[in-house]
């Protein structure tokens, strides 16, 4: 069981107030019509899926309705920070 | 490999069993391999079986890091059946279907291959329609099925609670009899068997490391007992595929999440067919031990670890006792997690890949172990051709670059 920290309410909350956006950080093309068929979908379909380090999206949906992202080991699920949108992790693979 | 009889049992009970033949060997690894398959699974397992049996490839090595089936082979619910909606998954899940029907003849190892069906559950007129569209598209495929009514899902499964009060009424359900459950280590270990017998390289307690790449085509595996050569290496690491893809700088469509699944104390024969409710998240079987045993959803969100949150089987729980009165005060014994490698289609990838001599089976998601011996068989057949097996040509890994997905949520059984 999580216990998640919202960056916009300041405040940790159990993981059933949240769901689960996939990986951050992926950015939407800008022209998605000039994209070949291998560049769309491997922007739609493909991931890194992290073992270890993975920067992520989650919604709180019971609480705020905003997005935010987080820094989360994956193995040990263990959450090393959250972060706004728009902003960049403070932990990332390599600082580790 | 001395084979298993009555006369072998007789043989051996006069020295107290303590002259049975070992399983399989612990060979020394070679230098060099035709073929290494990455991955000591059913799947893996399977595809050595099928390369060493049916393509005359014996120059095989499988690499597994931990121990033969000690991964989600150990950890699913172990249901098959393989009413699928579309063309491309219930033909490949029937030809699995078709092997496990004379798998422990086949292997001379009893799979307990128990073909005691199952029920799918519809609770709203929305899963009754989706129901009979799949049963008819089955009965086309020349899948068994048929839509039957609570009355008869109360016959064959009496604990049911199917009145129409209850918080998931049951509006009916689609029913495979051909479906059933099998023993998930013999699986693995009859085919460990069968094709160590026929000179495949077991060898466990070592981990891949690297792919070794020499001009574009694969040369070998780095492990962590040192560099082992191969002509072709063939990955079947379920829900560690993305770490070994990335070894060859290669990315998946696959999201790794932990499913889980538990077990009850053991209780005397009360539940003998699957049944499975795709809306409530449930599915439950009763073991030979007499243990219930219950699957429950995936975690919604990426994860190695072999656990799942609380709440995941919480939910489950609940709607089993809704379904199963009678089992709210039956006492769960063990909770495990096994890491499902998911396809945003809920179909496998089987798949030759951008570098020469690598394949990849992957993608199972949460329903793996029902297709065991016919993801093998197609999977040694496009490894020892170096081309998709026709009913593997669907699920090439460039579907998700052509658009052409096959969309099988609703069979899948759990949403992810």
């Amino acid at each position: 069981m999580l216990l998640i920290h919202c960056p916009h309410c300041q405040e940790h909350r159990d993981e059933e107030e949240f769901s689960y956006g996939g990986e951050a950080h992926i950015v939407r093309p800008l022209e998605p019509e000039a994209l070949n068929d291998q560049e769309w979908g491997d922007y739609l379909f493909f991931r890194t899926n992290s073992r270890g380090i993975h920067h992520e999206m989650w919604y709180h949906a019971i609480g705020c309705r905003r997005y935010f992202n987080a820094t989360r080991n994956t193995v040990t699920y263990e959450i090393l920070e959250t972060y706004k949108t728009g902003t960049q992790p403070r932990v990332t693979g390599d600082s580790l | 490999m001395k084979k298993y009889s009555a006369f072998s049992l007789l043989k051996n009970a006069l020295s107290y069993h303590e002259n049975w033949q070992k399983v399989w060997r612990s060979p020394t690894p070679k230098k060099d391999y035709d073929v290494i398959v990455v991955g000591g699974g059913g799947h893996g397992l399977a595809t050595a079986y099928y390369l060493a049996k049916v393509h005359g490839v014996t120059n095989i090595a499988v690499i597994e890091k931990g121990y033969l089936g000690g991964g989600n082979t150990a950890r699913n619910t172990t249901i098959i059946r393989s009413n699928y909606l579309w063309d491309e998954a219930a033909q490949l899940y029937d030809l699995s279907l078709k092997l496990w029907e004379g798998l422990s003849q086949e292997l001379n190892y009893n799979v307990m291959f128990s073909q005691r069906g199952v029920l799918n559950l519809g609770h709203n007129l929305q899963d009754m329609r989706d129901i009979e569209r799949r049963v008819n598209a089955n009965r086309l495929n020349g899948i068994d099925g048929e839509v039957v009514s609570p009355e008869r899902i109360k016959e064959i499964a009496p604990l049911i609670n199917i009145s129409r009060d209850s918080r998931y009424p049951i509006l009916g359900a689609s029913w495979q009899p051909r479906g059933g459950t099998a023993r998930h280590d013999a699986v693995a270990w009859g085919y460990a068997r069968g094709a160590d017998a026929l000179g495949v390289d077991l060898i466990q307690q070592t981990e891949v490391t690297g792919i070794r790449r020499k001009d574009g085509a694969v040369v070998g595996v780095e492990t962590s007992n040192g560099f082992i050569g191969a002509r072709k290496v063939a990955c079947v690491t379920a829900g560690n595929s993305g770490v070994v893809a990335a070894m060859a700088g290669l990315r998946l469509p696959v999201e790794s999440r932990p499913l889980q699944a538990l077990v009850s104390e053991p209780v005397k024969p009360c539940l003998d067919t699957v049944v499975m409710s795709n809306a409530v998240h449930g599915y439950i079987s009763q073991s030979d031990k007499g243990d219930l045993v219950i699957g429950a959803g995936v975690d919604s969100y990426n994860g190695y670890g072999q656990r799942g949150s609380f709440n995941v089987v919480e939910h489950t729980i609940q709607a089993i006792c809704e379904l199963f009165p009678a089992f709210s005060r039956v006492r769960m014994n063990r909770q495990w997690g096994g890491i499902v490698d998911t396809c945003p289609d809920a179909c496998p990838i089987i798949s030759k890949t951008s570098v020469q001599g690598l394949y990849f089976n992957c993608g199972w998601g949460t329903g793996g172990f029902k297709a065991t011996p016919g993801s093998g068989y197609v999977f040694a057949d496009t490894v020892a051709n170096d081309r998709p097996h026709p009913l593997a040509a669907a699920f090439n890994i460039d579907r998700f670059n052509t658009g052409a997905l096959i969309d099988e949520h609703g069979a899948a059984g759990v949403a992810h």
